[in-house]
């Protein structure tokens, strides 16, 4: 096991680097000069400007530019925001954490909703049960994030007054209260989020255990004589898991997406908000850095899912 | 002896019950005769009795029809503004009402569609191009080159995609703008950054099939025969590798349609005065409680087209794979 | 008073073009510690005869039409799922074919024998998996004590067979059913199942259901042996005047196309095929179901079914060649 994950550790390095190579290129071949926003700012006279860009080193060829980054990147160093003045590091330290609850929340509902749903559709394909969950789930993911956060806001918001549709991070209330209202306000992204994710994810969790419920080891398990739920809970499940851990794990970088979306709608003040903040902004080392954490965040789970695998499937463990 | 080299002629791709029970080729004599019938009417036999799909083919025609020819019959402009409807709601002379400056919001939906079906299908088509290109060359190269190949294939999928889409959309906008126009400059910007990120899959499946393809007897016949390498691709492993590309190709739709959306709806979407549906909604969210009709309408649009789609898609995937319990 | 009495039982399954009679009024008796064997070609209805007895098959599609199975008198036919389950691996035990594929990948085989002794025993999760060393041992697996904790993919196919078996026996049940136990081994290795099984049943006890297609196993371990063709059986006698006096034709062309070694050299005789394929069950027509195949086809074969009638003691034919014995 501690084999499996050492040689998956091996490959995440490779890749790493080369998202990092392939964000630096895309910066460094596209046009425009990350310090044409300063030119317009009148605190900054032309020679600071002169400075800076030689501080950076925009001037020198792309490759060493790189490394300078690369290097910097590891020692720690993320450099300095354009805009806000802060350290980037700081910068998204304050907001990662958000990100992180909110889309870790709604993963977690979005397991609770469709491990049993789709378990269920599967057990009985065809059943008026399965066919209402199937449609559901479709109509569950194909209704864009922002639609059904706009709506979520009309409804909840406007309609019927119960949850504040701006995020607030400086909530003054103390004990329960804090708790309270902080669910109040992250209510609502959570659940668009994890609706999104529950659709797709039941889906797949029906293919896998339809799947998995045709196999003989699951007529070995009925031939001894155990009843259905336990055929189901015991053999079935547990073996019907373990493509789905995968799939969830490889959707990881479109559930990123989505929780940009649902940040900008709700104005909840994560990375992803910031990430679109820096780039309307031109905020060069912001965008390189909240990329490259994102990254980081999907390579992560990566890991974390082929982990899980190893330790769901013997196979893998005692191969 | 002689008997066992002779092949049924009437053997016919049947799929009946998973029991093994049947034997092949009908014995006249015996039992209920069973027409034959090609695999193309097999795989729309088995998608009409998805009904959902079946509908969202009729719904998503109509729609396709109403986006195409719409314009013909209803001429009202996208930008004729008429300050004293504005924010009206649905009627007769505005069938899904004004938006603030009094301009028809049906109109710009119908043109709005034409926009997202051209994304869609365009992007498509560069995802399915670029997806089967590199999965045959891994799958019929193997060895390092599929090595390589793959190791591209999986840092492309660890890529956070929307957040690179809004970098590229943003940082190349000017150049392509300058050097194909407006419109197209857009197009073909968002066209390449949303297809870009949409081969992976398609490759992972083509090459999937091209692993098992490559040693099924048949090709192994081919080869024996002389065929070349292109050949067999071609003419043997591509047709039969068609089925999981087709539904893939049909998610990709939807998919395109959603990205080039949530693009419009962040603001880095086709400038600000072409009326996608996304744009329309952006435009229209500040406004759902006066006038809900504005953004309502463009995200039905959005959710019926890619419903539709999906749904075809669930269809096509019954109907093509043989193995699906039905 | 047999201990498995199938009498009449008819098992269809719907699908798409019809009901598919794959058992259609089999009589098969078994007394205690007897060993039958059940054979025939594949999809013949031997292996749904079997599931039929302790409801493995899926109903839907499938379906006991008509029939009974008496298990120590009592029809086992309407009884629900709960008294099925206590019936199951206590009373009745089934090994499968595909040892490859009949355990479950993320249980040790140790959980897995353990199982079936929990669930009807009672034992505690310690004795249960001591009873598995147990059965571990009985069945020839080498130091049991290490492989009753490791997992199915750490096991060769014959070793997977020989769990199974273990598994089957491990509540010590009346009667065993191998459903082809050998089919997927190596040549060697069948001979060693075999032989476990033969050695098991002379230390238990146990009634043994063979169902194979192999000849050469019949003649080795049945007592009796019941032959079935399209859903129906066609003959049944005991093993010795089965093989000495085969009389439905289609017996007889089964026992001719075994090779044999010791006679090959001095006669030179030609190995006999039957000609023709299994006639499809779609609702199947009236009349003899071999008559497509048989040497000795007569008109009055193809317009009625003939019935299974005792020609000789204890040898019934369902031909119409050999009318009952007077």
């Amino acid at each position: 096991m501690l084999n499996y994950i050492f040689r998956r550790l091996l490959i995440v390095l490779p890749s790493l680097l080369g998202i990092s190579i392939v964000l630096f290129t895309v910066l460094a071949l596209a046009p425009g000069d990350p310090f044409e926003e300063l030119a317009t700012n009148p605190n900054v006279p032309a020679e600071v400007r002169m400075l800076l860009r030689q501080q950076f080193g925009l001037d020198d060829p792309v490759w060493q530019r790189y490394l300078r980054w690369l290097t910097s990147m590891l020692r720690g160093d993320w450099g300095f925001s354009f805009q806000s003045r802060v350290n980037v590091d700081q910068l998204i330290l304050q907001r990662l954490p958000t990100t992180i609850v909110v889309i870790g929340l709604s993963q977690l509902l979005a397991i609770l909703i469709a491990l049993p749903v789709g378990v269920l559709a599967a057990v009985k394909p065809y059943s008026w049960f399965d066919r209402i969950a199937s449609t559901l789930a479709f109509i569950g993911f194909s209704l864009p994030t922002f639609f059904t956060g706009i709506v979520f806001i009309l409804f909840f918001s406007i309609y019927l007054g119960w949850f504040p549709f701006v995020y607030r991070s400086d909530i003054s209330s103390t004990g329960w209260q804090f708790f309270w209202d902080h669910f109040k306000q992250s209510i609502m992204p959570i659940t668009v989020l994890g609706l999104a994710q529950a659709a797709s994810m039941m889906r797949y969790v029906r293919s896998s255990v339809l799947d998995v419920v045709r196999l003989d080891y699951v007529t070995t398990a009925r031939s001894k004589g155990l009843n259905e739920r336990a055929v189901i809970t015991k053999h079935v499940v547990r073996n019907a898991l373990i493509p789905v851990v995968t799939l969830v794990a490889l959707q990881m970088p479109a559930v990123f997406g989505g929780a940009i979306v649902t940040e900008q709608i709700f104005r909840v003040p994560g990375i992803g908000s910031l990430l679109i903040d820096a780039i309307l902004r031109n905020d060069t080392p912001v965008i390189m850095a909240v990329t490259f954490v994102l990254s980081c965040l999907v390579i992560f789970f990566n890991l974390l899912a082929d982990i899980i695998y190893g330790w769901l499937d013997p196979r893998i463990s005692y191969g | 002896m002689a008997d066992d080299l002779i092949v049924d002629p009437d053997i016919a791709p049947q799929r009946v019950a998973d029991s093994g029970m049947l034997g092949p080729g009908p014995e006249p004599q015996l039992g209920k005769a069973i027409a034959s019938i090609s695999p193309w009417q097999e795989a729309w036999r088995r998608f009409k009795r998805h009904r959902l799909a079946y509908w969202s083919l009729w719904v998503l025609g109509f729609m396709v029809l109403a986006v195409l020819l719409g314009p013909l019959f209803y001429k009202v402009g996208i930008n004729e503004v008429d300050f004293q409807s504005r924010l009206a709601g649905p009627s007769l002379k505005h069938p899904m009402g004004t938006d603030d400056l009094g301009r028809d919001i049906l109109a710009r939906v119908l043109y709005g569609g034409r926009i997202s079906l051209a994304v869609g299908m365009a992007a498509m088509l560069m995802a399915i191009s670029v997806g089967v290109l590199i999965g045959a060359v891994a799958g019929m190269a193997r060895g390092w080159v599929d090595a390589v190949l793959m190791w591209v294939t999986d840092l492309f999928l660890s890529l956070p995609q929307l957040p690179l889409l809004l970098l590229l959309i943003f940082l190349f906008r000017e150049p392509l703008k300058q050097a194909f126009g407006l419109e197209l400059g857009i197009f073909i910007l968002i066209v390449t950054v949303i297809g870009g990120f949409r081969w992976m899959p398609v490759a992972r499946l083509v090459r999937a099939q091209f692993f098992s393809l490559r040693e099924k007897e048949f090709v192994e016949a081919a080869r024996a025969l002389g065929a070349s390498t292109p050949r067999q691709v071609v003419r043997h492993i591509l047709p039969n590798s068609l089925g999981p590309v087709i539904v893939a190709a049909t998610i990709d739709v939807a998919a395109a349609i959603i990205a080039e959306s949530t693009l419009s709806f962040l603001g880095l979407g086709f400038p600000p005065d072409i009326p996608t549906w996304g744009r329309i909604l952006y435009d229209g969210r500040d406004y759902m409680d006066l006038a809900v009709h504005w953004a309502m309408f463009p995200g039905l649009a959005i959710f019926l087209t890619v419903l539709t789609i999906n749904f075809i898609g669930d269809g096509l995937r019954d109907a093509l794979d043989p193995r699906r319990v039905l | 008073m047999p201990l498995l009495d199938i009498r009449g039982l008819k098992t269809h399954f719907k699908t798409d073009d019809g009901w598919l009679h794959a058992v259609d009024g089999v009589d098969i008796a078994i007394e205690a510690g007897q060993t039958v064997s059940v054979v025939g070609e594949s999809g013949c209805g031997k292996s749904v005869t079997a599931k039929t007895v302790l409801k493995l098959i899926d109903m839907p599609p499938g379906k006991i039409v008509a029939g009974q199975v008496l298990w120590q008198g009592r029809d086992l036919v309407p009884l629900g799922p709960q008294e099925m389950q206590k019936i199951r691996a206590k009373e009745i035990a089934i090994i499968f074919q595909e040892p490859m594929t009949s355990l479950n990948p993320v249980f040790t085989i140790g959980e897995q024998i353990a199982e079936s002794v929990r669930l009807h025993e009672g034992l505690s999760k310690k004795a249960a998996l001591d009873r598995a060393v147990e059965m571990l041992k009985l069945v020839n697996i080498p130091t049991p004590q290490r492989r009753v904790n490791d997992y199915p993919h750490q096991f060769s196919g014959g070793m997977r067979q020989r769990v199974m078996i273990a598994i089957a026996l491990a509540c010590n049940p009346k009667l065993v059913i191998a459903d082809e136990p050998t089919t997927a081994l190596d040549v060697t290795i069948q001979a060693q199942i075999l032989e476990l099984l033969q050695s098991l049943k002379d230390r238990f006890g146990m009634a043994v259901m063979l169902i194979t297609h192999a000849m050469g196993v019949v003649a080795e371990v049945a007592q009796r042996v019941v032959v079935m063709y399209a859903g129906k059986v066609v003959e049944e006698a005991p093993v010795g005047e089965l093989f000495a006096r085969p009389l439905h034709p289609y017996t007889q062309g089964l026992i001719r196309s075994i090779p044999r070694l010791d006679t090959a050299a001095i006669h030179k005789v030609r190995l006999e095929a039957i000609p023709g394929t299994v006639p499809k069950l779609i609702e199947p027509a009236e009349g003899c179901r071999f008559a497509g195949r048989c040497k000795y086809v007569a008109p009055a074969c193809r317009t009625a079914t003939p019935p299974l009638l005792e020609v000789n003691p204890g040898h019934k034919v369902a031909c119409i060649l050999h009318p009952a014995a007077t």
